[in-house]
């Protein structure tokens, strides 16, 4: 190993890599159930993605109207068209009844009806009776509801005392020669010192990798860590060609305006006036799945009927809805509204695009968070110590397309699921494998090269160049052609990762090294994507291939995972989709088609 | 007798210019605080000369753009780019506010920009913020009830009412802006809490849900904890979510009052 850098060593439990809504409910869960944990972030636990969250959080409490777990896990696999594992959607619906009840009793300050209790409201694609009715089903903080949870979360877990190391950026993942993940290097930026983090179990609760576009909704620190390392590791990642575009973007800005907006009665048009969701989606109209809203908002842009000087994108309108409405209900996106667009709401119309939102690929898991991976003809087999969570996972319960409020939704069910497991199968204090000497000392190496790295393009450039391909190449239309020229594309800019520059080479919050860290990390999910993307040639949720328009559930009712080779090439390979339940409460639900 | 001297690092030198390209439109200079830890120098002043007509309408665009296109050592924080994650809280124009939601058009002349006031420089525009998120957890901000808690199907009742009690509270992205901006917090900030920690603390004071209310009240009746407040009323003036901490504490305090 490079001598320059002598790492610190910890032992743990459990290593929590993320302090998002994921992350934090696993390593309080952990912590309170008597493991030691670590919580490692780059960014201080308040300040990850959830915090931006706003309509909701869905659950069948039934607070609202009638309810019931089952018409969630109808709505999700429809949502997901059917690509979603139902053995993992049932045990997701069934448990957020439990498990958002435990959020109001840690203190999250949700809105309450007129008899106190937690005030629900209605969202894309939730139904009740299996499609009939409109269900009022997602559980809000006025439209802070991301921001009352990650709070509330954070404060939960300094009540356990699970133990942070924030400001801490994840390197590499440890695995040794038998498949085992033994622990994960860091680096911790604000004294520059290097940390391997040994644990049992390591879970990757690291988010999505939205950055990978030019315009999304996602923060700046939304680089998909995890599963870079994860690809890195030469691991595969799952249904990546899936990537969520939220109808409500700012026009411009990408700042996110809540489908909570169209829950309390927001609508769309176009140029004309017209109310145009009634012709695509006869039923749910503006409460349709995001992206049938997404395409449809697409095909009036590109038809001509666009609004603005360039037709180049549509109304949002909630000025009917009155001050008071909005004052109690959407107050956030009333002020991201008037800063960002320069717009009264309840005057005049949000200007609003079509804008990367969410990533329904990630990293393979089952319904306990384990990583799986194909294994000798096993398209279950467990790896061992390493566990996934949150958008970093696809577990997978939102398939090819997620719901709106079923994201808040994964994070909790999914982080108290992991520290249920864990808490199931690992003794406290037990001794650790020994550290994969080799594997440290590439991870080490790796970090000093990106660090001293004297090439010709700047990380900013280059990360440009990639968010261009990928905004242009794999949008919310695609075809076969625009897909192998994006997979060119994409090659090329992989290819420059070897010519990077860096300029800062201090180890003390070197953000310069961090962003190219990042980048490498964007980049093999982008390459994925792209590639994942040509690869399946059928249209499903939230891929829409113009020349493969149906779906195609005989050859393409499958998950596809993507391996990446050092050269750029991405191998693939397939797990069935779960078609079953996991108990006999409730059938699976058969394909059909699908319609809102 | 007496030796005064100035802390270490605190007198600012100039630094570099960075010249906008030729043919640059509408240029703004923007004159920027750095602080290289490795140099062992005192910190300086970069200024930047940024052409408006491609650059986005923020402050956080504009060193974004900065680092992007000029220097890419400039360090600061940021995420969410849309003013709730209170990353990239720093003195921009002589007042502490969120870089993203901050629009330059706003900005007379020079835009300057410094680090939160009195907080300890790890580098640039990072502040070292250990001790207020110590604070922070010295409140002990989570709910407290001694009655059990409500099986796992129900929530507890709360009515809109005692519920509209946190509003105004809870949207505290934990910035400190506002502690940053208090004199008192600035001479007394080991042991006075601070505006932010103390509307926390209040936050959960007046949470109907929590049953410790009178521990709470202990716990800040201390004459620097909380009595180190003065009314300057500088952390409402410029908290970037338009928040009013002062009248969280003037609310604790009756509180106080009331119970003697």
């Amino acid at each position: 190993m490079n001598e320059a850098y002598k790492p610190v060593e910890h032992k743990y439990d459990v290593v929590v890599v993320g302090a998002g809504g994921a992350g934090l409910r696993a390593a309080m869960g952990m912590a309170e159930k008597g493991l030691s944990v670590a919580c490692i972030s780059k960014v201080f636990p308040t300040r990850s993605h959830t915090v931006a969250a706003q309509g909701g959080i869905s659950a069948a409490l039934g607070n609202m109207g009638e309810d019931d777990w089952r018409w969630h896990m109808y709505d999700t696999v429809k949502g997901s068209d059917w690509l979603g594992d139902q053995d993992a959607i049932e045990y997701m619906c069934r448990e957020a009844i439990p498990a958002i009840v435990e959020l109001e009793h840690y203190g999250v300050p949700f809105s309450r009806t007129e008899d106190g209790r937690v005030y629900q409201r209605p969202f894309g694609g939730m139904t009740t009776h299996y499609g009939e009715g409109t269900a009022q089903r997602t559980c809000a903080a006025a439209d802070r509801t991301g921001h009352a949870i990650l709070h509330t979360l954070y404060t939960q877990a300094l009540k356990y005392r699970a133990e942070f190391f924030i400001e801490y950026f994840a390197i590499d993942l440890l695995i040794n020669d038998e498949g085992v993940c033994c622990g994960v290097l860091c680096w911790d930026l604000s004294t520059g010192e290097l940390h391997v983090f040994r644990a049992q179990t390591v879970v990757l609760a690291t988010g999505g990798y939205g950055r990978a576009y030019f315009s999304a909704t996602s923060a700046h620190t939304c680089t998909g860590d995890g599963g870079g390392m994860v690809l890195r590791a030469g691991l595969p990642l799952q249904d990546m060609e899936f990537v969520q575009f939220h109808p409500t973007g700012i026009y411009g800005a990408g700042c996110l305006i809540t489908e909570g907006v169209r829950g309390e009665g927001g609508y769309l048009t176009n140029n004309a006036g017209e109310r145009f969701m009634e012709r695509y989606a006869p039923n749910a109209k503006d409460l349709a799945s995001r992206d049938v809203v997404s395409r449809a908002m697409t095909v009036e842009i590109r038809e001509g009927r666009g609004v603005g000087q360039n037709k180049d994108h549509i109304y949002l309108h909630l000025e009917h809805l009155g001050p008071e409405v909005i004052n109690e209900r959407l107050p956030g996106i009333s002020e991201t509204a008037k800063i960002f667009a320069g717009v009264d709401v309840t005057r005049e119309p949000i200007p609003v695009l079509p804008t990367v939102h969410y990533n329904m690929g990630g990293i393979a898991t089952n319904y306990h968070g384990e990583v799986v991976t194909i294994k000798d003809g096993d398209p279950d087999s467990v790896v061992p110590g390493l566990m996934a969570i949150g958008e970093a996972a696809c577990v997978s319960v939102h398939g090819a397309n997620r719901l709106g409020s079923n994201s808040l939704l994964d994070l909790v069910v999914f982080g108290r699921a992991v520290a249920n497991r864990c808490a199931e199968i690992i003794k406290p204090g037990d001794a650790h494998l020994p550290l994969p000497k080799e594997t440290l000392s590439k991870a080490v190496d790796r970090l000093d090269r990106v660090r001293h790295a004297k090439g010709s393009t700047l990380t900013a450039e280059l990360r440009l160049e990639m968010q261009k391909v990928m905004q242009n190449n794999a949008a919310v239309f695609r075809t076969g052609e625009v897909l192998s020229e994006g997979v060119k594309l994409i090659g090329e800019v992989f290819a420059q990762l070897s010519d990077l520059k860096v300029n800062d080479t201090s180890m003390i919050w070197n953000s310069d090294l961090v962003e190219a860290l990042e980048l490498d990390n964007l980049l093999r999910q982008a390459v994925v994507t792209m590639a994942s993307a040509s690869n399946r040639t059928e249209s499903r949720g939230g891929h829409a291939r113009e020349d493969f328009p149906d779906r195609n559930d005989e050859e393409w009712l499958k998950h596809s995972l993507a391996y990446l080779q050092d050269d750029g090439s991405v191998n693939f390979d397939y797990r069935p989709v779960h078609m079953f339940t996991l108990t006999d409460e409730v059938e699976a639900i058969p394909p059909k088609s699908r319609v809102y | 007798m007496a030796e005064f001297r100035l802390p270490a690092n605190s007198t600012v030198k100039k630094g570099k210019y960075y010249e906008a390209e030729k043919n640059a439109g509408n240029v703004k200079r923007f004159k920027v605080y750095r602080y290289d830890p490795d140099a062992k120098e005192n910190p300086r002043t970069d200024v930047y000369e940024v052409d408006l007509d491609r650059c986005g309408p923020m402050v956080l665009d504009a060193i974004i753009k900065i680092k992007n296109e000029i220097d890419s050592t400039l360090t600061f924080r940021r995420s969410c780019r849309e003013g709730i994650c209170g990353s990239c809280a720093m003195n921009i124009d002589g007042r502490n506010t969120l870089a993203c939601t901050k629009s330059i058009a706003e900005i007379k002349g020079d835009v300057k920009i410094y680090p939160l006031p009195h907080m300890p420089v790890i580098k640039d525009l990072v502040p070292d913020m250990t001790n207020f998120y110590a604070q922070y957890a010295s409140v002990e901000p989570w709910l407290k009830s001694s009655s059990p808690t409500p099986p796992a199907d129900s929530e507890r009742l709360q009515s809109k009412e005692d519920r509209e009690k946190l509003d105004g509270l809870y949207e505290c992205i934990l910035c400190a802006c506002c502690s940053t901006s208090c004199p008192s917090y600035w001479w007394n900030g080991e042991r006075y809490l601070g505006p932010a920690v103390l509307m926390q603390a209040y936050r959960w004071i007046i949470d109907s849900r929590d049953e410790e209310t009178a521990e709470r009240l202990d716990a800040l009746e201390d004459p620097f904890k909380l009595y180190r407040c003065h009314t300057i009323m500088n952390c409402a003036h410029t908290c970037p979510k338009n928040l009013n901490p002062a009248k969280a504490i003037a609310e604790t305090k009756k509180l106080l009052l009331a119970r003697r």
